[in-house]
């Protein structure tokens, strides 16, 4: 083909790149150890890592928001400086970020436009984006609609988006950074649709992920980063899972825990019909009605904001129900402030653990009281025991392994994990009858990960209750004894986990009764 | 050691800025033709020159370090209190009115209603923005300002009327001012000085405050609730509750102040139609004091001593040097402005490392053994 060395978005293709020794120091951190990084004309190269491994660092340099204090990038063999991402852009290279860089008040096109010299000077030339727009969607498949609101579009719509934006500005190279942590298992298959195709066409794709199962079916090649230095690199088909896992974290990894198996007790939280509102004053859930008994994980599948924050809220007292009973134990719950709730022995791990699970600028011993403050032994006759307070931070700093210099250190200090761990430790050592866990491994590394799923899993087996709200699929199939899918504040089904697949959740995950084939009517 | 001294550097920042807020304040000295050294000279003579000179700097620093806790007490709830005014002027006059009422009860009983007095006066005072602000989200600063107006207008109200010393009723000069005291209503002096025993008072309540904030479940919960309100919600603390509890105390402790300025410095209530005739400016300059204690209590003890003595120095260097008057105003707002912008920059710093910090932080071991390769990856 006379353009061999073109792109279908008329773009020079980037036959090779590559990163050599690339050493980037912050005080008192190698966040880079003379890392080599390359990638083809034609391949989707994936960087795998846990937290602070290095790889946001890496890729920050090749588009020019780091400078290295060591190495250099070679484009098509020749060395280039990258001091800013506009060289990066100049030079093709693209990056799409997990949170959008989108303005949701502008039309696609606005925000395609946005930034860019206009080809009529002072005037717009937003007619010319959208023909622009619409050449690159059908050439890869994107169907977008250039005239649509972003704040119109659903999370994928919006990702598409950024890569248009990305192609528009003559990416030839892309950087997709966790692109698939806000989709549903459908939407990723879209997103790897296309990405194949741009790889087909010549683009060079990098894809950063810590999903073993997503890096393994959509990279041509793997690259491990531990610690800021380079474990490895792999053709992906050489490679199994559980080695990927172990090279992530430098020791086995165990995937699939063991579940062992509990008597289901009767059920210990009911609800029964119950609805409320959000914040946007819409409403958050309707008429949600769910049983979790004792000794059983009961998993909340769906896509953030179809009601999950508010199931939480509700039965830990944080939100007023509209309708419908919260029943503990038999006992009704409805309508108790917090305080009343926690005394009824039910704990509750938050979504947002920085927000509402922790005082950042209290010491870890004083966060370990925050729910039972009041109680003897922590407070006697309106005075904090100090002594009791310390020996219990002790006690559980020990006892759960969270890491930190001593008690009285400022839970801001912490690494995510680790407050975690507190959060975690602060909940469960209350022995509590029931536990609603609310995306309690998001943002955590693959250690950490495991000990909380090992811990939830210890709570079942002592016969607690324990509701996982979770929008990784892959821990709800991994933990649950049964799945509930909420979408639209409603629960969709509630599948026994030796019936449910990712594709049958992702449908109800989707608003889809598999039987029925149809979008329920909202 | 790198950060043992920028520990130290910290704590000395607050000195480093009132040093390069004088230094800028000599420079001013120098346009207007004084020698700064000379000024300077005069003012610490003024305010440690003498034991009768500290005894007045301590006597300055009194009504400070009082507003200062209540500062320290709102400020650690997230709540500001700009109302230390007119919480002063309110706790005075209440407290005034119980020394002018019961004449024949003993001493000790009137002093120690009295100070309660002003202590609920100011509580009121405090509580009423208190209110406000948890259950009708009004801002508190706005709220805490207009009970100043309301406060100062009730005074000049009461000072002319009702509250008019019987003998200047009967005069034409209308003096706008209270009775005198009875003597045995005096706070205590300490003689041959002015110092009283208010000042006594507010460093064992410095004390108070301070095992408050951190030794009980109120203050625990108060600080929670300033820190962050949705995890005490979720710790189950009533947030509204404590929002009116903080701005409360914050009121009651200027109240204190108000009564402890009648009762050991005045001896009666006069008005010159402003608050701060009466107050010196005691509840904002007590918001300074505290900041620059770094909102805790036992700190506001020295950082209130020094702005006393700042006040009690840049007088006597405005009569031995006849400095404007003004100057001495720009030189207490120069010492403020470098102070809390120190303290800015300080959070800011702090911040920065903490990041870097965050990046350092490696990843948690695992529970179990390690593998050996990893044991030798940490050596």
């Amino acid at each position: 083909m006379t353009e061999a060395n073109t792109l279908p978005s008329g773009r020079t293709r980037i036959d090779s790149l590559e990163m050599r020794g690339i050493t980037k120091r912050f005080p008192g951190v190698l966040a880079s150890d003379h890392v080599d990084f390359d990638v083809q004309s034609g391949e989707v190269h994936a960087l795998l890592g846990e937290n602070g491994a290095g790889k946001s660092t890496l890729m920050k340099i090749l588009y020019g928001m780091y400078r290295p204090d060591e190495g250099q990038v070679l484009l098509n063999g020749q060395p280039v400086t990258i001091a800013s991402p506009n060289d990066s852009i100049n030079l093709g290279i693209g990056m799409i970020h997990q949170h959008f860089m989108l303005v949701p008040t502008l039309t696609v096109a606005e925000n395609v436009a946005l930034g860019l010299p206009s080809s009529r000077g002072l005037l717009t030339d937003l007619d010319r984006v959208s023909k622009r727009i619409l050449e690159l969607a059908a050439i890869y498949g994107l169907k977008i609609d250039p005239d649509a609101y972003v704040w119109q579009l659903s999370v994928g719509q919006q990702q598409r988006v950024e890569i248009i934006k990305a192609l528009y500005r003559g990416a030839a190279l892309l950087i997709l950074d966790e692109p698939t942590a806000v989709l549903t298992p459908q939407e990723v298959d879209e997103l790897f649709v296309i990405m194949h195709q741009m790889v087909k066409d010549g683009h060079s794709l990098i894809f950063i992920s810590h999903k073993l199962h997503e890096v393994v079916e959509i990279s041509n090649r793997v690259t491990v980063l531990r610690d800021g230095r380079k474990i490895g690199t792999r053709p992906t088909s050489e490679i199994t899972k559980q080695d990927l896992a172990n090279w992530m974290v430098g020791r086995e990894v165990s995937f699939a825990p063991d579940r062992g198996n509990v008597e289901c007790g009767g059920p210990r939280l009911q609800l029964k019909n119950v609805s409320c509102g959000s914040d946007r004053g819409t409403p958050g859930l309707r008429g949600v009605s769910l049983d979790v008994c004792s000794g059983e994980i009961l998993g909340i599948a769906g896509v953030s904001g179809n009601g999950q924050r508010e199931l939480a809220e509700v039965i830990s007292g944080l939100r007023k129900s509209t309708d419908g009973q919260v029943i503990l134990e038999g006992q009704e719950i409805t309508g108790l402030s917090p305080a009343e709730i926690t005394d009824r022995m039910l704990s509750y791990i938050p979504e947002e653990r920085m927000r509402d699970g922790m005082i950042k600028d209290f010491s870890i011993a004083e966060n370990m009281i925050l729910r039972e403050h009041e109680k003897k032994p922590y407070s006697r006759s309106g005075f904090l025991n100090l002594g009791e307070i310390s020996r219990h931070a002790d006690e559980l700093i020990a006892q759960f392994h969270v890491k930190t210099p001593s008690r009285d250190t400022m839970a801001k200090n912490l690494s995510g994990g680790n407050i975690q761990k507190v959060v975690l430790a602060r909940e469960i050592f209350r022995t509590p009858r029931a536990i609603i866990a609310a995306q309690p491994t998001r943002g955590l590394d693959i250690g950490a990960t495991e000990y909380v799923r090992d811990q939830l899993l210890e709570q079942r087996r002592k016969g607690v209750a324990v509701m996982l709200i979770s929008e990784d699929l892959d821990e709800i199939l991994a933990l649950s004894d049964r799945i509930a899918v909420l979408y639209e504040g409603r629960v969709m089904d509630i599948v026994p986990r030796d019936e449910a697949t990712p594709a049958r959740l992702g449908l109800l995950m989707a608003g889809v009764h598999p039987e029925e084939g149809a979008p329920v009517v909202k | 050691m790198r950060s043992r001294l920028s520990t130290l550097f910290d704590a000395l920042l607050p000195v480093i800025a009132t040093l390069a807020a004088l230094a800028v304040g000599a420079v001013m000295l120098l346009f207007l033709g004084i020698n700064p050294i000379q000024a300077y000279g005069s003012l610490w003579q003024g305010a440690f020159g003498s034991s009768n000179a500290f005894a007045e700097t301590l006597v300055k620093a009194t009504p400070l370090l009082l507003v200062a806790l209540g500062i320290c007490i709102s400020f650690r709830g997230d709540v500001i209190n700009i109302g230390g005014e007119g919480q002063m002027v309110i706790g005075a006059i209440l407290a005034t009115w119980v020394g002018l009422t019961f004449t024949d009860w003993p001493g000790w009983l009137v002093i120690t209603l009295s100070m309660l007095a002003g202590f609920v006066g100011g509580a009121v005072w405090g509580g009423i923005p208190g209110v406000l602000k948890a259950y009708f989200n009004v801002n508190e600063i706005l709220s805490t300002v207009m009970m100043n107006a309301i406060a100062v207008q009730l005074m000049n109200f009461l000072l002319r009327g009702p509250m008019i010393d019987p003998s200047q009723a009967q005069l034409a000069s209308k003096i706008p001012q209270t009775a005198r005291l009875l003597d045995a209503f005096h706070l205590a002096r300490l003689v041959p000085t002015r110092l009283h025993m208010g000042a006594l008072l507010a460093v064992i309540l410095a004390f108070v405050v301070y095992i408050l904030l951190w030794r009980t479940t109120l203050g625990y919960r108060i600080r929670a609730v300033g820190q962050n309100p949705h995890a005490s919600r979720y710790a189950g603390i009533q947030v509204p509750r404590y929002i009116v509890l903080a701005l409360l105390l914050s009121g009651a402790f200027a109240g204190l102040a108000g009564a402890v300025q009648v009762f050991g410095v005045n001896y009666r209530m006069i008005t010159d139609g402003s608050a701060s005739g009466f107050t010196g400016s005691a509840g904002f300059n007590g918001i300074v004091a505290a900041l620059f204690g770094q909102l805790h209590p036992l700190l506001s003890i020295p950082a209130s001593i020094l702005f006393g003595a700042l006040l009690v120095g840049a007088n006597s260097m405005q009569r031995a040097m006849q400095v404007p008057s003004a100057l001495i105003t720009a030189l207490n707002g120069l010492v403020v402005v470098f102070v809390v912008s120190s303290e800015i920059w300080r959070h800011k710093r702090q911040r920065k490392r903490m990041a870097v910090a965050a990046r350092e932080e490696p990843p948690p071991p695992s529970a179990e053994s390690k593998k050996p390769n990893q044991a030798e990856a940490g050596a």
